[in-house]
């Protein structure tokens, strides 16, 4: 998350550029971008999962079988548990929990994000401080503590419960770079003049302010999944959700709760994390997407490093590098 | 000093909500948690706790809300964090006590040894950018996607079960009395090894990515070609002009997320069994020792809060600009 | 320049350039790029002062970052040479010098003012410091106290109390700020300064006193300056010599006199139409119809020709070379960039020449 957290710093300068009006030559270009296609390619196959992998599961992940603690096979992809459970199916049938707590939180949070980042950006003064000041104090309170209390008393927390837990907690970040852009938004002419039009706010909020937030509402959006991901596999994880509701933190609970780890089990625990890197990573890379399509400083160039290489160019501050390579046909 | 000022006033606010937060969530939360609490206690509980406990929860009907939240606070001031359940009879404060200085040990010195690392690699990074440093990012974004806990579980695996290199759990030899010998020392540091090194790793990734951007970020304000144009070393222009602005927004983002990674953390120790606070916490967790839980919760806010102070003068220090009056 | 005859040039009087570029070409981008600058040719004669104007965009900014090797990625050289000339007369390359060489002539040689004071310095240290730190990397032996004292010394030669020494630059106004950053270029009394629209962002009242106490620190000092600004009337004022460029390239390069009470080239008559000759209220540039061409996709011919009220057939098809003028008359150091003074290269390309509209040939 502190990847993301940086973003705030930048926000404000970057706000020039996110602003300006998404023509459809630059959605194309933001499809171009290799990271950002590679971290959908990703996410589409883990909903595409979320979605079918319940059926196509080969095995029943709670059924025991005399396979006890086998190492990956045709039989078993992934081996299986230490009463025969099939680790396969069960990463299978979990990806759904994992991705609905996730999406189900990630839209929670940046509804609730959207709605107090823009109304502080939108209202100023006092309002504005007071929201500033709530969204600081979310940010700065330990999230996952406080998620482990809360869920910690709750008598039973199932997935939803645990999504809407994360949204109460997790929607802090997405708010305050809102607020930020919403108030650099206001400055502009566009804004003021329809102001002095005596347009309604709530015109002037949905119809000026919300289009021209969409890179930064998606890039908090993905980066509130990811979070919400995160932390509900770790709650599954240490135990302090439902351990019978299959998600990848519940295969990682039991691997861990029956000594994989110190019977050299390593298919247990191995895909699972693997899965969690891959979702992560996906997310990540949309997000890298979306942040240099907002900021095109940091494209790193677009270009590969060995071709560069070959005709002796290194881009760097200060030295501009020079190639002959022009024609000189004048005197 | 109007920076101070304002940032002393809200963490304040800070320390309020979050303990106004902690009074809330056990009434508003449904069930009976005193009822939940002595069936865990497992008759350990006398019955002269009852009341105790229910001060801690405002269950005592008799009393309106108002009042018990003025009774919570003034039980807070006294530095009364209620009794624990699990270690009998202790007093919460004296539980968290114990573990407090392992936590800061471990969380607080692997989360600076990762900041200072991973910033002066991401300097490198996106100052000498379309290099071969480049090809850092995408493991740096593979190990900032990874959860931390199970990163944790990978280097146990490796390490302690496959090479025998360091002990999976534990956090010094338990045939040693604690004291302060250079054996013990030896011995908590080469407990402490690998979880540190676990929260080295997986979380450096973020310094480095973020510290990253922010040069690139930098390296095209005008101060950094001014100083270029000056024809000042490299090393003065890396570390004076860009690295030395870079780091402002990665302090501050230090601060801010601080709480995720101490979250982050606190899993470690649950992993390697190490006794700290998180450690603590999930084991208030599983056994519904309710008041301990709170207490951990309380005392990691206040932790969070104090390193973010301790940000924030580090801030100050870096930034002549806070330091303007008016 | 070089594209003047040799005869002519034999002829110049005050022939004595202190930077010479030649057939600078840049490009934008490395993969797919834009040709922002196409061999473009200027010279800076010593002790002179050169107005370089244009539109925002034409290029005039990336000239003076690319002669100086500080254009940001992903801008690239592309070709041609920038030759500086010392003091001794040994000549220079600066396109060919290594990093070490290029880190000890820069500052010492030539000194940038850049365009946003406001960000042109570094705002965690005291402006003391980075005044001194220039000083210090080009002369070893110097202490700090010394490098901070020559440092109060230029301070005080802007205008500025050198007990300014040790404030912040937020703590400076916007004029002072670029007071500072020209105390800072002239810290090694280098033989040419670049500034790069030094007077955009503050108000008229500053931009007068920067302007003045450049003219004075020149006349006392005797350094080159190259001007770059889109305000011609500024210029007017200031520059001995001025280069207007469109679209990445020179298309009029003459005396301050000539470009202003005789411009050849149409877009320079347009320029000059658009800026009231007087100080006023600045204004957006109203005088020519259009804007400026997509740099990424430059049609041949005459860049210029879309907007030009005085284009034919030929303009299409043929790209004007920067030349001597066709007026009987005029400076023969004055060189321009249009067809309609080239009737030979007209003639040679199978096209009917035509003659130089009168508004362009005013005596």
């Amino acid at each position: 998350m502190s990847i993301d957290s940086e973003v705030l710093e930048r926000d404000l300068d970057v706000a020039q550029e996110a602003a300006a009006p998404t023509s459809p030559r630059r959605k194309f270009l933001f499809m171009r971008n290799t990271k950002a296609l590679t971290g959908l390619v990703i996410l589409g196959f883990f909903t595409l999962m979320a979605i079918i992998g319940p059926w196509i599961a080969p095995y029943d992940p709670d059924a025991r079988s005399k396979d006890v603690l086998q190492p990956p096979s045709w039989d078993h992809l992934f081996g299986t548990t230490h009463i025969g459970q099939d680790v396969f199916s069960q990463i299978l049938v979990g990806t759904r929990g994992v991705m609905v707590v996730g999406f189900v939180a990630g839209i929670v949070a940046t509804t609730i994000g959207v709605l107090i980042g823009v109304t502080a950006g939108y209202i100023g003064g006092f309002g504005d401080e007071g929201l500033s000041a709530l969204s600081n104090v979310f940010l700065v309170i330990p999230q996952l503590p406080l998620i482990i209390i809360i869920a910690g008393q709750l008598p039973s927390a199932g997935g939803l419960t645990v999504a809407l837990v994360i949204a109460a907690t997790g929607w802090a970040w997405g708010a305050r770079v809102l607020r930020a852009q919403t108030l650099s938004l206001r400055k502009r002419d566009f804004i003021e003049a329809a102001r002095a039009n005596g347009e309604k706010s709530w015109r002037i909020i949905t119809a000026e302010i919300l289009p021209n937030l969409t890179a930064i509402i998606a890039a908090g959006f993905v980066g509130t999944v990811g979070f919400a991901v995160l932390s509900q596999i770790t709650l599954s994880f240490i135990g302090i959700t439902s351990v019978s509701e299959w998600n990848w933190g519940t295969v990682l609970f039991w691997a861990q709760a029956q000594l994989a780890l110190q019977q050299g089990a390593w298919w247990w625990f191995v895909p699972a994390g693997l899965c969690i890197a891959l979702l992560g990573m996906s997310l990540t890379l949309i997000n890298f997407g979306i942040d240099e399509f907002v900021n095109p400083r940091l494209r790193s160039t677009g270009l590969n490093a060995r071709k560069l290489r070959k005709r002796q160019i290194r881009p760097r501050i200060g030295f501009t590098p020079v190639v002959h390579e022009a024609k000189e046909d004048r005197s | 000093m109007r920076f101070f000022v304002r940032r002393i006033i809200f963490y304040a606010i800070t320390l309020w909500a979050a303990i106004t937060i902690n009074f809330f969530i056990p009434r508003v939360m449904p069930g009976d948690p005193v009822q939940a609490a002595i069936a865990a206690g497992g008759g350990t509980i006398s019955p002269d706790a009852i009341p105790a406990l229910q001060a801690l929860f405002g269950i005592d009907p008799t009393q309106s809300l108002w009042s018990q939240y003025v009774d919570y606070l003034q039980m807070l001031a006294h530095g009364d964090l209620g009794t624990s359940f699990t270690y009998i009879g202790s007093p919460v404060l004296d539980v968290i006590k114990q573990a407090l200085p392992w936590t800061i040990g471990l969380v607080g010195i692997a989360t600076i040894i990762s900041f200072v690392i991973g910033t002066l690699i991401g300097s490198g990074i996106g100052w000498r950018r379309g290099t071969w440093a480049d090809s850092l990012l995408p493991i740096s974004t593979f190990f900032s996607a990874v959860p931390y806990f199970w990163l944790a579980l990978i280097a146990i695996a490796i390490f302690s079960v496959a090479l025998g290199w360091f002990p999976s759990s534990g956090s010094y030899d338990r045939n040693m009395v604690p004291n302060l010998s250079w054996d013990f020392i030896g011995s908590v540091i080469y407990y402490g090894t690998l979880p540190a090194l676990t929260i080295v790793i997986s979380s450096i990734s973020g310094w480095i990515l973020g510290m990253r951007n922010m040069m690139v970020t930098v390296s095209s304000e005008d101060y950094v070609t001014v100083a270029q144009a000056k024809g000042l070393s490299e090393r003065k222009v890396l570390f004076g002009y860009a690295a030395r602005n870079a780091i402002l927004p990665q302090v501050s983002s230090f601060a801010l997320s601080l709480g995720f990674i101490v979250g982050g953390t606190l899993i470690m120790e649950i992993v390697f069994s190490y006794q700290g606070i998180g450690f603590l916490l999930f084991n208030a967790v599983n056994a519904k020792d309710y008041p301990l839980m709170q207490g951990c919760f309380l005392v990691i806010t206040i932790a969070v809060l104090a390193a973010n102070i301790l940000a924030d003068f580090v801030y100050g220090a870096l930034d002549p600009r806070t330091r303007q009056e008016g | 320049m070089s594209a003047v005859p040799e005869l002519q040039r034999a002829a110049r009087p005050a022939h004595d350039p202190v930077l010479e570029i030649k057939n600078l070409s840049v490009d934008y981008g490395y993969d797919d790029p834009t040709h922002v600058l196409r061999q473009v040719s200027l010279n800076l004669n010593r002790g002179e002062v050169l107005g370089l104007a244009g539109e925002s965009g034409c290029g005039k900014s990336t000239l003076a970052y690319a002669a100086t090797r500080l254009l940001p990625p992903p801008g690239l050289i592309t070709g041609g040479q920038v030759l500086f000339t010392d003091r001794d007369g040994t000549q220079s390359d600066i396109l060919a010098m290594n990093d070490s060489d290029l880190r000890a002539s820069r500052w010492q040689d030539m000194a940038i003012v850049f365009q946003g004071a406001m960000n042109s310095l570094n705002p965690v240290f005291r402006i003391g410091r980075q005044i001194a730190d220039g000083i210090q990397a080009h002369k070893p032996g110097i202490s700090k106290k010394e490098a901070l004292e020559r440092a109060g010394e230029l301070l005080d030669m802007v205008g500025i109390s050198a007990d300014r020494l040790r404030d912040y630059p937020h703590q400076l106004s916007g004029g002072m700020r670029q007071r500072v950053m020209i105390a800072m270029a002239l810290a090694l009394d280098p033989q040419v300064l670049i500034m790069d629209e030094p007077t955009t962002a503050l108000d008229v009242v500053m931009q007068r006193q920067i302007v003045e106490q450049i003219a004075e620190l020149r006349e006392r000092l005797g350094f080159s300056v190259i001007f770059i600004t889109h305000d011609v009337s500024l210029l007017i004022e200031i520059a001995d010599r001025i280069a207007i460029m469109y679209a990445g390239e020179i298309v009029e390069d003459a005396s301050s006199q000539d470009v202003y009470r005789r411009p050849r080239h149409p877009y320079a008559d347009g320029l000059l139409h658009s800026f009231p000759p007087l100080r006023g209220p600045r204004r957006e540039l109203g005088g020519i119809p259009g804007s400026p061409p997509d740099m990424s996709k430059l049609p041949t011919g005459c860049p210029f020709r879309d907007r030009c009220e005085f284009a034919w057939d030929a303009c299409a098809a043929i790209t004007p070379e920067l030349t001597g003028t066709a007026v009987a008359g005029d400076d023969p150091r004055r060189t321009v960039a249009c067809l309609r003074h080239t009737p030979d290269l007209v003639q040679a390309a199978g096209f009917e020449p035509k003659p130089v509209p009168e508004r362009l040939a005013l005596r």
